[in-house]
């Protein structure tokens, strides 16, 4: 260091490469995240709901399923941070380990009806004769409300996690074709494609190199919604006995295991709710932030 | 316009019949053989056998649907494997308190929406529009019973103001019956409420900056004449769409704040099929809601050919 007096409380300024990201970064993740705080903000509690369903285990957290009878319904304490439900079972760590199940629904739902529904898109949008059959399809899909469309189609099947991603990827369906087939339709008008197709460019080309990039905006943003009401029905299903298997903690297999006693000890579905409400307001925040980042004729709209 | 009207009722056809097949294809792959279920544990195979031809479930899938939608079309929906009742009737007997349910949420939701939808158009960016998207975002992320269940806790459990739970029919007294009903409909509605005031906001705030809506503040018309007259009635196509299609989260949403305040509707009569595997209670449940969701928005549709006469097919 050099040797320059400073006055009191001032430190010497540290090489500028240490205090300051170089310009270029600012550009960078960090840049756009600066640039649009929703994106950060709701990224932040979805990352940290993430670490939540990742170190489960490590976060003082006892065994979800470990039945203590002696110990039930215990109001929140220094021992059992959230109380205990009516078979002695720890809810803080029932409500932990409930993220699990939670995120994965959410993300293999988001990312599942994506990419089915982009595929079904691509092809309406494209192949003329598939389309009148395909949207009459999906307008009937649509006209049965997504979570009686998940509720019949788990009548079916046992409750197990997958087949509750598998009901609700299907009830989401209808919607990103349409939305995709939508961006799909509107981008053969544009200038450039006519223009590829004049070049003698081949169909499979132009939906790679000019169709696909640009329904990835709007595809990215639907999915965070997608994933966010995958959540929401993912709750619903275990909630009324339709969805996640009892043995598994889900925030909604907790919460209909506190409904008969909710007017007793109200915490025993307070603290899954809280944490559902919160997961899915993070989803949708960072849903709204990459809206407007990503496709600002939205933003204009909404 | 008739010409439109007439195909606009014709494209339903397909979209009916889509749902139609679907949910006769639910009974179709079901798990179980309900010749086996209704013939019960001492049968024999030929029994069952014999049984199942009186069904007619060793016809081929496509008869069968045809003769099920035929049915279907006389208002037959089939029996209960469970209480061995009619669905027709088990339906009609649980359709009051759903009915009254959604009435009440519609009612609530447009009447608190579309103001706050407005104010919030017309004081963009300032503390009562931010109020009103953060009140939009919140009732997008906060589930039906989540709500449901705080507001029972505090208005009914904590300041005793409302029931708790359970339903009063209409026949016993118009204030009775809403008592029962304010709770499930606020939780009911709030997504509602939340979809409605955010579409109403967007569609204003382009409505406001058109030209005539200048052309009426130049003339000297006066902030409320602008705001419900010149542009809340050209914002009307799109927030009643809205209204329509956001019919399937009331539906949704019906089964679940049913399930919450113990109110004896249709919501309940799915959960209760679903928990014994009631396949007929089920479809008929699911064709109904469907059916009744697309008529309301082929209702809507029609409407504004009639009224909207910018409207020309």
């Amino acid at each position: 260091m050099s040797t320059t007096v400073l006055p009191p409380g001032v430190n010497a300024a540290a090489p500028m490469g240490d205090i300051m990201p170089p310009v270029i970064a600012r550009r960078g993740v960090l840049g756009f995240l600066r640039r649009n705080p929703t994106i950060a903000f709701g990224g932040l509690l979805v990352l940290l709901m993430v670490s939540v369903a990742v170190f489960a285990p490590f976060l003082f957290t006892k065994d979800p399923t470990a039945l203590a009878p002696a110990l039930r319904t215990r109001e929140p304490s220094a021992t059992h941070w959230f109380g205990t439900d009516m078979l002695g079972r720890d809810v803080y760590s029932r409500v932990l380990y409930g993220t699990q199940v939670s995120l994965l629904v959410g993300f293999s739902v988001a990312v599942l009806a994506s990419a089915i529904g982009l595929t079904i898109g691509l092809i309406s949008g494209f192949i003329r004769a598939a389309d009148a059959i395909i949207m009459r399809v999906m307008d009937g899909m649509m006209s049965i409300p997504p979570i009686l469309l998940a509720i019949a189609l788990m009548a079916l099947t046992r409750g197990s996690v997958r087949n509750v991603i598998i009901a609700i990827t299907i009830a989401e369906i209808p919607r990103v074709s349409r939305l995709v087939r939508g961006v799909v339709l509107s981008l053969r008008e544009q200038p450039y494609v006519d223009a590829a197709v004049a070049a003698g460019t081949r169909t499979p080309v132009i939906i790679w190199r000019h169709i696909l990039p640009n329904t990835l905006a709007p595809l990215t943003v639907q999915a965070t919604y997608i994933c966010a009401s995958a959540m929401i029905t993912e709750a619903i299903l275990s909630f009324i006995g339709a969805g996640t298997p009892p043995i598994i903690p889900s925030w909604g297999n907790i919460m209909a295991e506190g409904r008969a006693l909710w007017q007793v000890k109200p915490y025993i579905v307070f603290f899954p709710a809280i944490f559902l409400s919160v997961t899915v307001l993070a989803v949708n925040l960072l849903g709204d932030g990459l809206r407007d980042a990503l496709d600002p004729r939205m933003a204009k709209r909404l | 316009m008739f010409a439109y009207i007439v195909r606009r009722v014709l494209a339903t056809i397909p979209v009916m019949a889509v749902v139609a097949l679907f949910v006769f294809s639910l009974l179709y792959i079901a798990p179980g053989d309900p010749a086996a279920i209704i013939a019960g544990d001492q049968a024999t195979p030929a029994d069952i056998e014999r049984i199942r031809a009186s069904l007619g479930l060793d016809r081929p899938y496509l008869v069968r649907f045809g003769a099920w939608v035929w049915d279907i079309a006389r208002g037959d929906l089939g029996t209960s494997i469970f209480t061995n009742l009619p669905v027709r009737t088990m339906i009609a007997q649980r359709i009051e308190p759903t009915l009254s349910l959604m009435v009440v949420t519609l009612i609530l939701a447009i009447s608190l929406a579309v103001p706050m939808g407005v104010m919030a158009a017309w004081k963009q960016g300032t503390i009562i529009d931010r109020a009103v998207m953060a009140f939009a975002v919140l009732g997008f992320s906060v589930p039906v019973f989540v709500v449901g269940y705080v507001l029972a806790y505090y208005f009914a459990l904590e300041w005793d103001l409302l029931p708790v739970q359970g339903y009063t029919p209409f026949s016993r007294g118009f204030f009775p019956w809403l008592e029962n009903l304010v709770l499930p409909a606020i939780a009911l509605g709030s997504v509602y409420i939340a979809l409605i005031a955010r579409i109403t906001r967007a569609t204003m705030l382009e409505v406001l900056s058109q030209d005539y809506i200048r052309t009426a503040r130049a003339k000297g018309v006066g902030q409320r004449a602008i705001l419900f007259i010149h542009a809340l009635k050209n914002a009307a196509v799109p927030i009643v769409t809205v209204i329509g299609i956001g019919m399937a989260l009331l539906i949704g949403g019906a089964v679940v704040t049913e399930s919450v305040f113990a109110i004896p509707g249709l919501g309940r009569l799915t959960v209760d099929a679903i928990l014994r595997r009631d396949y007929p209670v089920i479809q008929g449940v699911v064709l109904l809601f469907s059916f009744v969701y697309v008529l309301v928005n082929l209702a809507i549709d029609i409407a504004y050919t009639l009224f909207d006469p910018r409207i020309r097919y």
